[in-house]
């Protein structure tokens, strides 16, 4: 128990950019999201303005602002689109991306590291990089290695003219939807079937919210808790147009009875890990996992 | 908001429009197998808003199961310059999904430009979409779409080409905002 808590006081002061890569399944109420200024474009020349950031109400800006270094946009033609005035303000980020060829494009915040904790010592360390880059970094003799490989990615799709293209298809890295139903064909009263992959394998026995934006203007939240099949499938009916905000999650894995729970209050255990941070400490060849995904959809009314 | 309508061209005088409108197809059209006609008297209702802007319109074919069966007209600001008028083509979302998304428009025969408030009539005897469909049960569609406005849609049961020698049918529907009384006749 107290070295879970000297832990904890460790993880407590972690630096900036360490803590908020971890911030999206720490805290459960922070949610990640990009949001468009629209998802069906038409004409010559359409932009896209989209927000970006972390909060705890969805497309509500009150918390962080959201971090653009690993903004990844993929055109129809499945090659990078840069981002144009990107700027960060308190609350959030904001970029422009020019819709000049037809298609489906796909605007993703892109996280995939790996980060340990080692001692020298009475010494805490902690670095940062790729499995390669931190062989070489962290000495031989180091003691109590916990490594940890985060994958999360959080996105929105935008078309310009007909639906498709090349920026569909999974990179086989982390959590990815694999469109069934385009995202951009969503329409309130249909159903829409979302398959998702985790690594290129289908995500089943997954859990997977959807909720709908501007609960400001709503009593109550509307909230869709579903589990994914073993494709990966759910089917969403959609109650009525909007904006909405889907995270997939991976299961837990089931606890031994009489294990010690690997999540407090604001550290749950890593999902889809052999344990949390409490449990087994990840290795270089084999971190422990934490992998995340959502996205923004707009429903259409019919 | 306050709709008046214009006082003149009143909508049931259709008997007026196909005397001359459907003589004006055949003449136009001598290679057609039949000369059937279909008109359309469409009201774009004059709208008392402080921003006017003249509703973008799309009129479309579609069977009984409501899948799309072919476009007739998409009057929208053709005379932007870089063809800027098309990016507000997505307004009219029903048909945006239907047909307008795999289009490049304009596309000759079906685009125009848009219409002032007042009562139009508009025949389609020579539309080669309609000349292609299979005699049937079909609806008319007309969506419009307003800069800064709303939207509204309606659809019109028809049956075509109608049987040779009968007489001219027609249905009739009247839009809540941005559409006024639309009448539709098939003149086998």
């Amino acid at each position: 128990m107290k070295k879970r808590l000297s832990l904890l006081a460790s993880m407590a002061a972690l630096a900036a950019a360490f803590a908020a890569l971890l911030l999206p399944t720490a805290a459960q109420a922070h949610r990640s999201w990009l949001l468009p200024s629209g998802t069906v474009f038409s004409g010559q020349e359409p932009w896209v303005a989209v927000d970006a950031a972390v909060s705890n109400d969805i497309f509500y800006f009150e918390h962080n602002a959201g971090n653009l270094d690993n903004l990844v946009i993929t055109g129809p033609d499945g090659k990078p689109v840069e981002a144009q005035n990107q700027a960060k303000t308190r609350y959030r980020s904001v970029f422009d991306v020019k819709l000049d060829q037809s298609g489906t494009y796909r605007i993703a915040l892109v996280n995939d590291s790996v980060f340990a904790s080692y001692k020298v010592g009475n010494e805490t360390k902690r670095v940062r990089g790729t499995v390669e880059s931190l062989r070489q970094e962290i000495p031989k003799d180091a003691q109590d290695l916990r490594v940890t490989r985060s994958q999360t990615r959080t996105e929105t799709f935008v078309t310009r003219g007909k639906p498709g293209g090349d920026s569909l298809k999974p990179t086989g890295r982390g959590i990815e939807l694999v469109a069934v139903t385009h995202p951009n064909d969503l329409f309130a009263g249909e159903t829409a079937t979302f398959r998702f992959v985790d690594d290129g394998k289908p995500a089943a026995g997954y859990g997977v919210t959807v909720i709908l934006g501007g609960k400001r203007y709503q009593d109550k939240l509307t909230e869709l808790n579903l589990d994914t099949d073993k494709n990966g499938e759910i089917k969403v009916k959609w109650p009525q147009a909007g904006m909405y905000w889907l995270e997939v999650e991976p299961a837990r894995p089931a606890r031994p009875q009489g294990a010690p729970q690997a999540g407090g209050p604001g550290m749950p255990a890593a999902p889809g890990a052999q344990g949390g941070p409490m449990g087994p400490a990840g290795t270089l060849d084999k971190p422990t996992r934490r992998a995340g995904y959502s996205l923004t959809l707009e429903v259409l009314p019919q | 908001m306050k709709i008046s309508y214009t006082s003149y061209g009143s909508v049931r005088g259709l008997g007026r429009v196909l005397p001359w409108a459907a003589p004006l197809t055949v003449a136009f059209a001598p290679a057609a197998v039949f000369a059937a006609d279909l008109s359309l008297t469409v009201e774009v209702p004059r709208l008392d808003v402080a921003e006017y802007h003249r509703p973008y319109m799309a009129i479309w074919v579609e069977k009984a199961d409501q899948s799309f069966a072919g476009n007739l007209a998409v009057w929208y600001d053709l005379k932007m310059r870089n063809k800027e008028g098309t990016k507000w083509l997505k307004d009219m979302r029903s048909w945006w999904r239907k047909s307008g998304r795999e289009l490049d428009m304009p596309v000759d025969g079906i685009s125009g430009a848009t219409r002032a408030p007042g009562v139009h009539t508009v025949s389609f005897g020579n539309n080669s979409a309609l000349k292609a469909l299979p005699a049937g049960e079909y609806q008319l569609v007309i969506e419009a779409a307003r800069e800064v406005g709303g939207r509204e849609l309606l659809r019109l049961p028809f049956a075509w080409p109608g049987k040779a020698g009968a007489k001219a049918t027609s249905s009739e529907a009247r839009g809540q905002t941005e559409l006024g009384a639309v009448s539709l006749t098939v003149q086998p």
